[in-house]
C-alpha cells in the first residue's frame, strides 16, 4: 500500500536535507519512493538528481502556456537509485502565489497519473510553515495521511512544530491526516534529545528519531549527495537508515494535542531554555534600570 | 381602449436630433478622434503586418471564446432533481454565471454563493461555507447541494472535502445530505472542464456505497455535455431512445428546468435527474457521452474504472455522426435501429441535397468548443463546403494536432486550419487575410459578421441576440435539417440582401 507522508518544519531546521537522506535510505533497503518538493526554492531534490535545481511544474508550464501542455515525463526525474522526484516550484520572493503553485503542481502530477506507479513512499516536503491554505494541500483528503516535523532544541523551531501541529488539528478532526512523529535534526543544543522527547510527549507523539550533528551531511551536501550515496559506510549513513526504518515500521498515528502559550513557555523554562520572565523589569528603559539601581 | 404609445427601439431612438447632438457634443468634450482617424487605424488593423503583431501576442487574450469552470459546474448541477448550485466564493461571480443563463436560455436560474469577502480571503472561506451550507439548506429546502469553487477560493487554497466535512459537524446540514463538491478554478482549463468536475463529484458522491451488480441492469446513460441546445437536444435523444426501445438514464437531465411552462407559479426546481437514477446509473450496461469534451477526465475515468462501465464518447451531429452513433447504441443494446428512424434519415438526406448547391464549395470559419467546432465542420465537409479558419480557444494542443490531420486528408478539409488557443480577435484578423462566405459561432461573432458583412449562423454558447434557438435540436437527423435551415437560410438571405439584378422568387 502506498504511503504519502508530508514533512514540515521551521525555515532552515534540515527539512530538505533530513528528507533527501532518509529517502535515499528507504531507496537503499529497496522501497520505491517519490519526493514532490513544494517549495518555491526548488531545493527538495538536488541531493538526489546530483543537480543545483530540477526543473520545477510551474517554470515548465509557464514556459509551455499552461499546465495542460505539460507531460509528466517532463517534471518528473529519476535520481538515486530510482528514486522520483518533482519540483512544484513557484514564484520569486514578493510576487504571485506561491501556495498556488503546490496546488497546480500536485493535481498536475495526479491527473498525470505519477501516483498510479508502482510506489511504497511518497514525500512532500514543504515550506517552512503552514502559511495557507495551498501548503495544506499535501494533507488534504487522499494525499499524505502521515506528517513528521522536523525540529530542534532551538526555541523558535519548537513554537513552528507546535504550530504546525494546529493546523494538523483542524485537517485531522475532518479527515484521515495524522501526525507521526518529531525528527529531532540535532543543533547540539543544551539537553536537546530530553526536551523534544518531552515536547512530543505533551504534544501526544513520539520522537521518532534523533538525527545528530554530523560534517559529513555538509560534506555530502556540497557534492549535491546525501550522505547515504557519498559514504554509506558513515556513522551518519546509519542514523538515516535507523530514521528510515522506524518510519517504515510507525504504527503510532496521532492526531496531535498542541500547547498553549503558557504551557510551551513552562516547558521551555523547565529546561532552562527560556528565562523565568521577570515581570519588574517589563517597559523600564535603560535609564530607569540605572536609576533603580 | 389603450393609448398607443410612440415607443422607438433602439435604432430609431438613436437618430433622434437631440441624441444626435448630445453625441457630438460628447466627441467634442471627449475630443475624440476623427472619423479620418478612426478609419486610418481600422485600416492598419486590417493590413498583414497588423495579423503578424497580432499573432505575436503572448500576455494577452482578446474576446476568448471559451468561459470558466464554475459556469460549466453549476450547468451540470442545475440537472439534477432538487440541486441548489452552490458557489464556494465572491458573490459576483454567481451572478454572472446566472445572468449567462438567463440570457441563454431565457429563463430564471438558481444559483447561490457563500459571499466570500475580504475577511475570507484572508482567513479563508470555512465560516462562509458553514454559514452558507446552513442558509442555503433552511431557505431553499434542496434535496442536494452542489458545491463548485471560484478563482478566490482556489488562489488562498480552501479544502472543500474538510470545509464541508466541517459544515456537516456544526450541524449546516444532516450528516447523511448529500453536498458534492468540485474544486472549478476558472484559471484552469474552461467551461467544460467545469462541467466534468462537478458531474464526476456528483456521480461519485451519490454513488458512494452503491454495490456494483454481477449483472448490468440493460440501461444507457447519456451525458448530454454542457450543450447551449440542450433543451431541444435532451428532449430529442429522449425521443430517438424511446423509438429504439432504449431504457435510459440521463446524467444531468436540465432540459426541463431551463424550459419551464408559464404557468403562474415559479419553481426553483423544476425536474432533473433523480439521486436514485444516478444510483442506478452505476449498474447501467453502457455510457454514452454526447461531447467529448465535456467528460474528457474526470467523469471519463469514474465511468471507465470505478463504475467498470463501457464508455463511448462521440457526438450525434451531421450525417456521419448521428449514423455511427446509432449504430453503436444499437450494438450494445442489442436494438435494432426501427425503420422510422430509417425514415427521418432519408428525409434529412434529402434536405441535404435539396440545399447542396447553395453550400457547396463555400468557405466558412467557426468557433467554439472543441467537439460542436469538430461536429459541425463534419457536416459541414458532407455538405460540400470548405472550413478555412477553426478557431477554438480550449481544447487541448493533442486534439488540435489529430484534426488538422483528419482536415489535411480531406478534400474538402484541406484548405482549413485549428487555431487552438486563439481568440476572436485573432479570428478577425484571419477573416480579414483570407476572406469567407458564412462564419458559424455564438452571440460574440456578431461585430466581426457585421463588420466583414458575413452572415453568422448562431450555433454555440452564449446565443444573447436570438430567440429560442435553445428549443431546436442539432444532434440527430432532425439536428440536421435545423443547422441546414439555419444556414442555407443565411446564406440566402446575404444573397438576396446583395443581390443587384437577380432577385429570383426561386432559390
Amino acid at each position: 500500500m502506498l504511503r504519502q507522508c508530508a514533512i514540515y518544519g521551521k525555515g532552515g531546521i534540515g527539512k530538505s536535507t533530513t528528507t533527501q537522506n532518509l529517502v535515499a535510505a528507504m531507496a537503499e533497503a529497496g522501497q520505491k519512493v517519490m519526493i514532490v518538493g513544494c517549495d518555491p526554492k526548488a531545493d527538495s531534490t538536488r541531493l538526489i538528481l546530483h543537480s543545483k535545481a530540477q526543473n520545477t511544474v510551474m517554470e515548465l508550464a509557464a514556459k509551455a502556456g499552461s499546465v495542460e501542455d505539460l507531460e509528466l515525463e517532463d517534471v518528473m526525474m529519476e535520481g538515486f537509485k530510482g528514486v522520483k522526484c518533482a519540483e512544484s516550484g513557484g514564484p520569486e520572493p514578493g510576487v504571485g502565489c506561491a501556495g498556488r503553485g503546490v496546488i497546480t503542481a500536485i493535481n498536475f502530477l495526479e491527473e498525470e497519473g505519477a501516483y498510479e506507479e508502482d510506489l511504497d513512499f511518497v514525500f512532500y516536503d514543504v515550506l517552512g510553515d503552514v502559511v495557507c491554505g495551498g501548503f495544506a494541500m499535501p494533507i488534504r483528503e487522499n494525499k499524505a495521511q502521515e506528517i513528521y516535523i522536523v525540529v530542534s532544541g532551538e526555541m523558535m523551531a519548537m513554537y513552528a512544530a507546535n504550530n504546525i501541529c494546529k493546523g494538523i488539528v483542524k485537517y485531522a478532526n475532518s479527515g484521515g491526516v495524522r501526525l507521526g512523529g518529531l525528527i529531532c535534526n540535532s543543533r547540539n543544543t543544551d539537553r536537546e534529545e530530553d526536551l523534544i522527547m518531552a515536547l512530543a510527549d505533551k504534544l501526544g507523539t513520539q520522537m521518532i528519531h534523533f538525527v545528530p550533528r554530523d560534517n559529513t551531511v555538509q560534506r555530502a551536501e556540497l557534492r549535491r549527495m546525501t550522505v547515504i550515496e557519498y559514504d554509506p559506510k558513515a556513522r551518519q549513513a546509519d542514523e538515516y537508515r535507523t530514521l528510515s526504518a522506524k518510519i517504515i515500521a510507525n504504527k503510532k498515528l496521532v492526531i496531535p494535542t498542541p500547547l498553549t502559550m503558557d504551557e510551551l513557555e513552562g516547558l521551555l523554562m523547565e529546561f532552562g531554555i527560556m528565562e523565568v520572565e521577570d515581570e519588574s523589569i517589563i517597559g523600564k528603559t535603560a535609564a530607569e534600570e540605572a536609576v533603580a539601581k | 381602449m389603450q393609448e398607443a404609445l410612440n415607443i422607438k427601439d433602439h435604432n430609431g431612438l438613436f437618430e433622434l436630433e437631440r441624441y444626435k447632438e448630445s453625441q457630438e457634443a460628447k466627441k467634442a468634450f471627449e475630443k475624440w478622434p476623427t472619423e479620418d482617424e478612426i478609419e486610418k487605424v481600422r485600416a492598419y488593423t486590417c493590413s498583414d503586418e497588423y495579423k503578424e503583431k497580432n499573432f505575436g501576442r503572448t500576455a494577452l487574450t482578446i474576446n476568448p471564446a471559451k468561459a470558466c469552470q464554475p459556469l460549466g459546474a453549476i450547468f451540470a448541477a442545475a440537472g439534477f432533481d432538487g440541486c441548489l448550485p452552490y458557489v464556494h466564493g465572491s458573490q459576483g461571480c454567481t451572478a454572472y454565471f446566472r445572468s449567462h443563463f438567463n440570457r441563454h436560455f431565457k429563463e430564471p436560474f438558481a444559483a447561490v454563493s457563500d459571499s466570500m469577502t475580504e475577511d475570507a480571503a484572508v482567513f479563508g472561506g470555512h465560516k462562509n461555507m458553514i454559514a452558507g451550507l446552513k442558509n442555503a439548506y433552511a431557505l431553499y429546502k434542496p434535496k442536494m447541494i452542489a458545491v463548485s469553487s471560484t478563482c478566490m477560493a482556489e488562489v488562498i487554497g480552501d479544502d472543500l472535502n474538510a470545509f464541508i466535512k466541517n459544515a456537516k459537524k456544526a450541524e449546516s446540514v444532516p450528516a447523511d445530505f448529500p453536498v458534492p463538491f468540485a474544486h472549478t478554478p476558472s484559471f484552469v482549463g474552461s467551461h467544460v472542464t467545469g462541467y466534468d468536475n462537478m458531474l464526476k463529484g456528483i456521480l461519485f458522491q451519490l454513488t458512494q456505497g452503491v454495490e456494483k451488480a454481477p449483472a448490468d441492469n440493460g440501461k444507457v446513460n447519456i451525458i448530454p455535455g454542457f450543450d447551449g441546445f440542450a433543451v431541444g437536444n435532451i428532449q430529442e435523444i429522449k425521443r430517438i431512445l424511446k423509438l429504439m426501445g432504449v431504457d435510459s438514464i440521463v446524467l444531468a437531465d436540465n432540459s426541463d428546468v431551463l424550459d419551464t411552462p408559464l404557468d403562474g407559479t415559479y419553481k426553483m426546481y423544476a425536474g432533473g435527474t433523480t439521486i436514485e437514477e444516478v444510483k442506478a446509473a452505476k449498474n447501467a450496461r453502457a455510457t454514452f457521452a454526447l461531447l467529448p469534451d465535456s467528460v474528457e477526465k474526470a467523469t471519463k475515468t469514474l465511468i471507465k474504472d470505478e463504475w467498470a462501465q463501457q464508455f463511448f464518447a462521440s457526438i450525434p451531429l451531421g450525417l456521419a455522426g448521428t449514423d455511427a452513433w446509432l449504430m453503436k447504441l444499437s450494438e450494445v443494446t442489442g436494438k435494432e435501429i426501427p425503420a422510422e428512424l430509417e425514415r427521418e434519415r432519408g428525409k434529412a438526406l434529402d434536405a441535404m441535397t435539396d440545399s447542396n448547391y447553395y453550400l457547396h464549395g463555400k468557405r466558412f470559419a467557426i468557433f467554439g468548443d472543441p467537439s460542436y467546432a469538430e461536429a459541425l465542420t463534419d457536416f459541414y465537409m458532407e455538405l460540400g463546403a470548405e472550413p478555412v479558419h477553426i478557431v477554438v480557444t480550449n481544447g487541448s494542443k493533442k486534439w488540435a494536432k489529430a484534426f488538422n490531420k483528419k482536415l489535411s486528408e480531406s478534400s474538402f478539409g484541406k484548405g482549413g486550419k485549428v487555431h487552438q488557443g486563439a481568440d476572436l480577435w485573432h479570428l478577425r484578423s484571419l477573416m480579414i487575410s483570407e476572406p469567407v462566405d458564412f462564419l458559424v459561432g455564438s452571440t460574440h461573432g456578431k461585430q466581426i459578421a457585421k463588420e466583414l458583412d458575413v452572415p453568422l449562423i448562431r450555433i454555440g454558447f452564449p446565443i444573447f441576440d436570438r430567440h429560442h434557438l435553445h428549443r431546436y435540436p442539432t444532434f440527430g437527423y432532425r439536428g440536421i435539417i435545423n443547422i441546414l435551415t439555419w444556414t442555407v437560410n443565411a446564406i440566402l438571405d446575404d444573397l438576396d440582401r446583395k443581390a443587384t439584378f437577380n432577385n429570383d422568387f426561386v432559390r
